[in-house]
């Protein structure tokens, strides 16, 4: 189905799948490049931001209020999780600390489905951008439209943190070489702390955002993190702009392969994290001394 | 599995023939006691007539028997598979105390099946051929179960019609839509009793055509595996050959997709006249809903060649009003047909909702499988494959109906529905008219068409 109205329609949309995948991989990113941990629990904390966000919903009927209890849910939670399990593990080998963050997903998941089965969830989008609207060369949902500036801002509110305070600096700091921060006399562990919180909260954020475009369900959490991993490797481990990128670069490669063959769409993901891997092995904007 | 060395595996001798005298002898003589046991004790005899196969005799010996049922619990098909699973309940249920309405499908039929209660193993299959698989190979070592049943995707359906031919235990397909099940993928231990793509298409092809006229352009959404590709690849063929149809896009999607934008935008720029979505569960909820937020079902027709149960409730917002749908039964049949009424009401005050389609499957191939055990008097499996390939003539919920010896689809009705407006809903479940009832034998292939060559007995 190659022609020019398909080709902008499919750039458009990898441009909002893009945006969203920038958005929970910063999550991820920021979580490795400081606490030096691979959160395999981050797909199950989008998924507990998108529940989170339902029931706060169910209750008030309003947009924003699930949106903020969505995020502050998630951020809370891996708060806990932060301070009962996951500080444990820092100085532990890294296949630990696999197994714990993948431990504690599927302990997220089956609560959820205890409580709210396995049928699909649904929340509605704001009124205000429920419909559908005319870009001349196509229809596009309202809300996609809109979610490509509530993440925008969401990004900007990330990027402000990271790069124009104090915390962010340290947090900047600690990505680059967290001996040294605790050198100079910094509560490294605080500051994880407050990282794991951070990062927990995107993609909490990320999920109750997401939530009208699809519909939840416990599991919504497997194939996000799998496609959130090849952006953060493809942007550079650790590298808040480099997961933006690579979002942004994911979300154009799978529309834009679904354009000639959707089957294919996964294969390309694959293909250009492989190419990046074999050109440059710390990602496009990585740099070697990250671990 | 390795051979038994079993002495019934030897050619006929004149010990083995001296032994099943005495047995038949036996029996005979315990059965003239005219009490339960010596009818037991003359099955315990006939079972030295055969070797051991699959849990035969082993499943049968006790007072009970278990069946097997995997079924989606979980993933994009949950909501069907626990519909699925209610029919089976209801049907263990029934058989058990010898209920009325089962009765009229297995008039034989007392309390259990053979004088034994029947119990299930009940798994979480998550529409996946492995997990299912394996779910089906704990209940036979560990319960020893006499029958498999569950499905709600084909590709479990076709990997467990193989376990099936494998350990010589019948497997009742729960919703299969795939030509395969009983085409390529056929195999002796493996029955249909639900409508399938072929049946499908054929039924519901002259209604898109009166419909919608001839020379149209459609474009397909497939769900990629084997109900998928053989749904879409019927229907197609029959729109192409009867009414010069053309397929302009086909957008092929994995099981459980997270979303549907991108295939939906092939389909917005394809300048299709009809969307046919033979996407299944919740796939085909999501692909409906995202459909309409991209304006295309503003822009062309939707059809649906097998319907979904639950669909029109979950899609909400009345999209459904006025698509076509093919479908194994509707509960409003039930002014039409006794039986469905009567299973109906059960079903209503058993679950207080009415049945779908999946539950009505469920039921109906089991109440079938219970007459065809009491028919053979034995559990044996090659005997009570033989009583369904004698074709007789038996009762469904809608309906005379058969299964057919040569790939052992049950040759029964394909209902076509459409899709009621929210005004005109009588009640919160009255979401689709129906149209025709169809009968099946016209609808189906020849049996060889698809390739089915069913295996040994043993």
């Amino acid at each position: 189905m190659i022609n020019w109205a398909n080709f902008v329609s499919q750039a458009f949309n990898g441009l909002v799948l893009g945006a969203l995948l920038a958005l929970i991989s910063s999550g991820l990113t920021i979580i490795y490049g400081t606490l030096g941990v691979l959160n395999l629990a981050h797909g199950a904390m989008f998924m507990l931001g998108g529940y989170a966000g339902l029931v706060a919903y169910s209750y008030t009927e309003s947009f924003i209020v699930a949106v903020a209890a969505g995020a502050l849910f998630v951020m809370i939670a891996g708060i806990l999780i932060e301070r009962v399990i996951i500080r444990h593990f820092y100085s532990r080998p890294p296949e630990d600390q696999l197994l714990v963050t993948f431990g504690i997903s599927i302990v997220m998941v089956e609560i959820v489905r205890f409580f709210f089965g396995s049928l699909s969830q649904t929340v509605p989008a704001p009124a205000l951008f429920s419909g559908i609207t005319s870009l001349g060369f196509m229809f596009y949902p309202t809300y996609r439209l809109a979610l490509v500036a509530i993440i925008a801002v969401a990004l900007l509110v990330l990027f402000f943190i990271l790069y124009r305070t104090r915390i962010g600096m340290i947090v900047r700091a600690g990505i680059e070489d967290s001996e040294m921060v605790g050198s100079l006399g910094i509560n490294v562990y605080r500051v994880f702390m407050l990282v794991f919180g951070i990062g927990a909260m995107a993609a909490g954020f990320a999920g109750i955002v997401n939530a009208p475009v699809g519909s939840l369900t416990p599991d919504m959490g497997e194939t996000i993190l799998v496609q959130t991993f090849v952006v953060v490797v493809i942007g550079g481990v650790g590298s808040f702009p480099g997961a933006i990128i690579g979002g942004l670069i994911a979300g154009e490669i799978i529309s834009l392969t679904s354009m000639v063959n959707p089957g294919y769409a996964y294969v390309m993901l694959f293909a250009a994290m492989t190419a990046v891997l074999v050109l440059r092995p710390y990602g496009l904007l990585g740099t070697q001394g990250r671990e | 599995m390795t051979k038994s060395k079993s002495p019934f595996e030897r050619p006929l001798s004149r010990r083995s023939i001296l032994k099943g005298t005495v047995a038949a002898g036996a029996g005979f003589g315990a059965l003239s006691l005219g009490d339960g046991k010596g009818l037991e004790f003359f099955r315990d005899a006939m079972a030295a007539e055969h070797p051991p196969i699959g849990t035969w005799p082993a499943g049968s010996t006790g007072k009970e028997v278990y069946v097997s049922i995997a079924v989606p619990r979980t993933g994009a098909y949950a909501v069907q598979g626990e519909d699925e699973l209610k029919g089976w309940q209801l049907a263990i249920e029934h058989i058990n105390s010898g209920h009325e309405l089962l009765r009229k499908i297995s008039p034989n039929t007392k309390k259990g099946i053979l004088g034994k209660e029947v119990k299930a193993v009940v798994t979480d299959s998550g529409a996946k051929p492995n997990t299912a698989v394996q779910a089906h190979q704990r209940a036979i070592s560990e319960s020893k179960a006499v029958l498999l049943t569950g499905s709600t995707s084909s590709a479990v359906a076709v990997a467990t019609n193989k376990l099936a031919q494998r350990e010589h235990i019948l497997y009742l397909a729960g919703i299969s839509g795939s030509n395969d099940t009983t085409g390529k993928d056929c195999v002796r231990y493996g029955f249909r009793q639900n409508f399938y793509g072929e049946t499908a298409a054929n039924a519901i092809g002259p209604v898109l055509v009166k419909q919608f006229g001839k020379n149209k352009k459609m474009a397909f959404m497939t769900p990629d595996y084997t109900y998928g590709h053989t749904v879409t690849k019927s229907v197609n063929d029959y729109l192409t050959k009867n009414a010069g149809w053309t397929q302009v896009t086909n957008q092929v999607s994995p099981l459980g997709a997270p979303d549907f934008s991108s295939y939906l935008l092939n389909i917005a720029n394809s300048g299709a006249d009809v969307l046919i979505n033979v996407n299944w569960g919740r796939d085909a909820v999501l692909s409906i809903q995202q459909a309409n937020k991209f304006g295309i079902l503003g822009k062309m027709k939707l059809a649906v060649p097998y319907q979904i149960p639950f669909l029109a409730p979950e899609v909400g917002g009345g999209l459904l009003a006025g698509v076509y749908a093919a479908t194994d039964y509707w509960w409003t049949l039930e002014d039409k047909y006794p039986l469905a009424k009567a299973f109906n009401a059960e079903f209503v005050k058993k679950y207080g909702s009415r049945p779908e389609w999946g539950a009505e499957n469920a039921y109906v191939s089991f109440a079938h499988w219970a007459r065809m055990v009491e028919a053979a008097g034995t559990f044996y499996p090659p005997a009570v494959i033989k009583q369904y390939e004698k074709g007789e003539t038996i009762p469904s919920l809608i309906g005379d109906v058969h299964y057919r010896p040569e790939d052992h689809q049950c040759v029964r009705p394909v209902v076509i529905v459409r899709g009621k407006a929210q005004k005109d809903m009588k009640n919160k479940e009255d979401f689709w008219e129906v149209i025709d009832v169809v009968p099946g034998a016209p609808l189906m292939q020849k049996p060889d068409a698809f390739g089915c060559k069913l295996g040994d007995y043993a």
